[in-house]
């Protein structure tokens, strides 16, 4: 089992009066083990919760930085026991591990064994970024049966109605897409999101909910984490962590180089 | 009763489900975007301004109803009374002409100025960006590069309508990239722009609007055949790859149990070779592009990439409500592999003077298939109504190699 939930990673932060550092890495990219090395180097370096994404052949969520990665993984053989594995392999080194997938990969698995083999591997959860809750009754039912965290995604455009009915059915926190668009480091962040922010704790509040509210798309440095971690309970950074490993000319300096933003992401997080 | 009213639209139910399939399985950024669209085609159904102009269209710019033809040559060599539903003669040359234009004309009532579209071989680009032209919508088409190449025709053809065609260089370079393209740019871009999908296949509601909007061929047909035979047919059958032109050939007939509905899927080289584009006689169920259905998928749900001749069947899922009608056991879907369809090709050629689209060949090819044991289980000529989606101009370069003439 993961050593600490998600949880209790958010509140860690916040008696430290901060927000969250939310790291995402596909699995199998640059190899299984390389990714592996790289998700410690996070936590190592400050990153809180980790989401470990499963290469999927059609990501539609997903920008060109993240798409080659998992192209290159599943050309590379990747299969999602791996990314079981990969989970298995990180979920003892300090931080608690989510899963990161497409749908299709878990229907073809079987919703109640993949949640099954999910929570025996240490894993916290789900992230579900193809998954409304709409459609999700065997999921909810699994993740309530083996006590996973599961994150669905609110966007901008999303009415108060919905943005009610998705963080109550959250659990660990509530992912806020800042922007309209795919994933992908942007030079500045969004504007929209703030507001977003204070809709999710609106509904969350009416519903008597506290679910921490993580904002992801765009953040790519300390800088843009300390913007974000000032109205945010949670920061993600995902295309920038990825794209470190594409331009490393070595494995290791990829990990090394995963190790310097992972620790200028913590410093901004921290920053007043 | 106005063509695109459903005649038997019982289904999907309020969020989009044919039994277990259909749904949506997108981002939460796009469901506002779903919502409107649902909300503004359920107003212009019932809309008589709406249907008044959509209706004009479709008689006067798109040359429907299209004819119900009596093929007696080919009649002869199947042994059936065989009726071909002309949608070849349809501008543009294919059924799909009905849908971009319904599509287009919900984009102007919506207020976007800009559509995005994916095309394969390029035929639904062509429609898309015709529609636009007419409707002064600004239109981008997404398409794989390694079809841009094959399909240079086509891409002229879009680009002297005033198309923007942005060739897809990610994934397997293929329609079902340029769909996750289109997708991202629609997240993207959802509040000026209109992803005007090509089949009726993705989220809700499109594979019923898409199925409404094309299901004018039915209902045609069968008032066509009523006046031609004075009787309903016995079967009717249609190629599928995404299923619009076989949805909208069926969707008349659902409620008549006597005749059958026969889908013919592109089989390749073979379902039993793998190499093949036949997503329910050789897939299993999942979630692609929005929607539960039948899919070519791996052990770990990851798609595979589908095969046929035919670039308009090439694709590796298909509508959910074909899944529906398969799995009830209302529709019949079997296979026809390349070689089979380009026989059928050959021969419509040969005894009807017709040059059909290779897609419509398959259906040609499975009705051929499927005659003799219906004739011996009516004990007596059957009558049969084969949708013939479009016509075979663009399909002249593979022709060419396959005959080598």
């Amino acid at each position: 089992m993961s050593t600490v939930s998600v949880s209790v990673a958010f509140e860690k932060a916040r008696a430290e009066g901060r927000s969250a550092l939310i790291g995402y890495l596909p699995a199998g990219f640059p190899t299984v083990p390389g990714a592996i090395d790289a998700i410690k180097a996070m936590i190592d370096n400050g990153v809180d919760i980790v989401e470990v994404g499963l290469p999927y052949s059609d990501p539609v969520m997903d920008g060109p930085v993240i798409q080659r990665a998992t192209e290159a993984a599943l050309a590379g053989g990747f299969r999602v026991a791996d990314g079981l594995r990969t989970v298995e392999a990180v979920a003892a080194a300090g931080a608690p591990i989510l899963v990161m997938t497409y749908w299709n990969l878990v229907e073809r698995y079987g919703v109640e064994r993949f949640s099954a083999d999910l929570a025996a591997a240490g894993g916290a959860g789900l992230i579900t970024p193809d998954l409304i809750p709409d459609e999700s009754g065997p999921w909810l039912e699994a993740s309530d049966a083996h006590d996973l965290d599961r994150v669905f995604l609110v966007s901008p455009s999303s009415t108060d109605a919905r943005i009610a009915m998705t963080a109550g059915r959250c659990r660990g926190f509530v992912y806020a897409t800042s922007v309209m668009g795919v994933t992908g480091a942007r030079s500045s962040t969004s504007t929209a999101a703030p507001a977003l922010v204070e809709r999710i704790r609106a509904a969350s509040k009416a519903a008597d909910q506290h679910v921490p509210v993580a904002v992801g798309l765009g953040v790519s440095n300390g800088d843009q984490a300390a913007e974000v971690g000032a109205f945010a309970d949670g920061v993600i950074v995902g295309s920038a962590l990825v794209r470190c490993l594409q331009d490393a000319a070595t494995p290791a300096e990829g990990v090394a180089a995963i190790a310097a933003l992972s620790a200028d992401l913590a410093e901004g997080v921290r920053r007043r | 009763m106005n063509a695109f009213l459903s005649a038997a639209g019982l289904l999907p139910d309020q969020s989009g489900h044919f039994g277990t399939f259909g749904g949506r399985f997108v981002p939460e950024a796009l469901i506002a975007a779903l919502d409107g669209l649902d909300a503004a085609y359920r107003h212009a159904q019932a809309d008589e301004a709406f249907q008044a102009e959509f209706g004009r269209l479709l008689r006067d710019y798109a040359n429907t109803p299209s004819p119900l033809y009596r093929a007696d040559r080919l009649s002869a060599h199947a042994g059936a009374r065989v009726f071909l539903k002309r949608e070849d003669l349809n501008h543009t040359g294919a059924h799909k002409v009905r849908n971009v234009l319904g599509q287009a004309l919900l984009t102007k009532r919506m207020g976007k100025p800009r559509v995005i579209a994916e095309t394969g071989a390029g035929q639904h680009g062509v429609a898309s960006a015709t529609a636009c032209a007419l409707l002064d919508l600004e239109c981008v088409v997404y398409m794989g590069e390694e079809d841009t190449r094959r399909q240079a025709l086509n891409v002229a053809r879009m680009r002297m309508l005033g198309a923007t065609v942005v060739p897809v260089t990610t994934g397997s370079k293929t329609l079902k990239d340029a769909i996750n393209e289109a997708l991202r740019d629609w997240v993207t871009n959802v509040d000026t722009t209109h992803y005007l999908l090509g089949t009726a296949a993705g989220p809700h509601p499109f594979p019923a609007m898409v199925r409404d909007f094309v299901s004018g061929i039915s209902v045609e047909a069968r008032r066509q055949i009523l006046e031609q035979t004075g009787r309903l047919p016995d079967a009717v059958a249609a190629c599928v790859g995404g299923g619009s032109n076989a949805i909208g050939a069926f969707h008349a007939f659902v409620p008549d149990e006597s005749v059958a509905l026969y889908g013919f899927e592109a089989g390749g080289d073979g379902v039993e070779t793998g190499r093949h584009a036949a997503s329910i006689t050789g897939g299993s169920t999942g979630v692609l592009h929005g929607a539960r259905t039948y899919l070519l998928q791996d052990e770990d749900g990851q798609t595979i990439e589908s095969h046929s001749i035919s670039a308009g069947l090439d694709y590796p899922a298909v509508g959910p409500e074909h899944a529906y009608l398969h799995d009830t056991g209302r529709a019949s879907y079997e296979p026809v592999t390349d070689a089979e369809a380009m026989a059928a090709f050959k021969l419509l050629c040969r005894v009807e003077g017709i040059i059909p689209a290779i897609e419509s060949a398959h259906a040609v090819a499975g009705a051929l298939r499927v005659i003799p044991k219906l004739a011996a289980d009516l004990g007596r000529e059957p009558v049969v109504v084969i949708c013939l989606s479009g016509r075979g101009d663009k399909d002249m370069d593979t022709a060419r190699d396959f005959f080598g003439v």
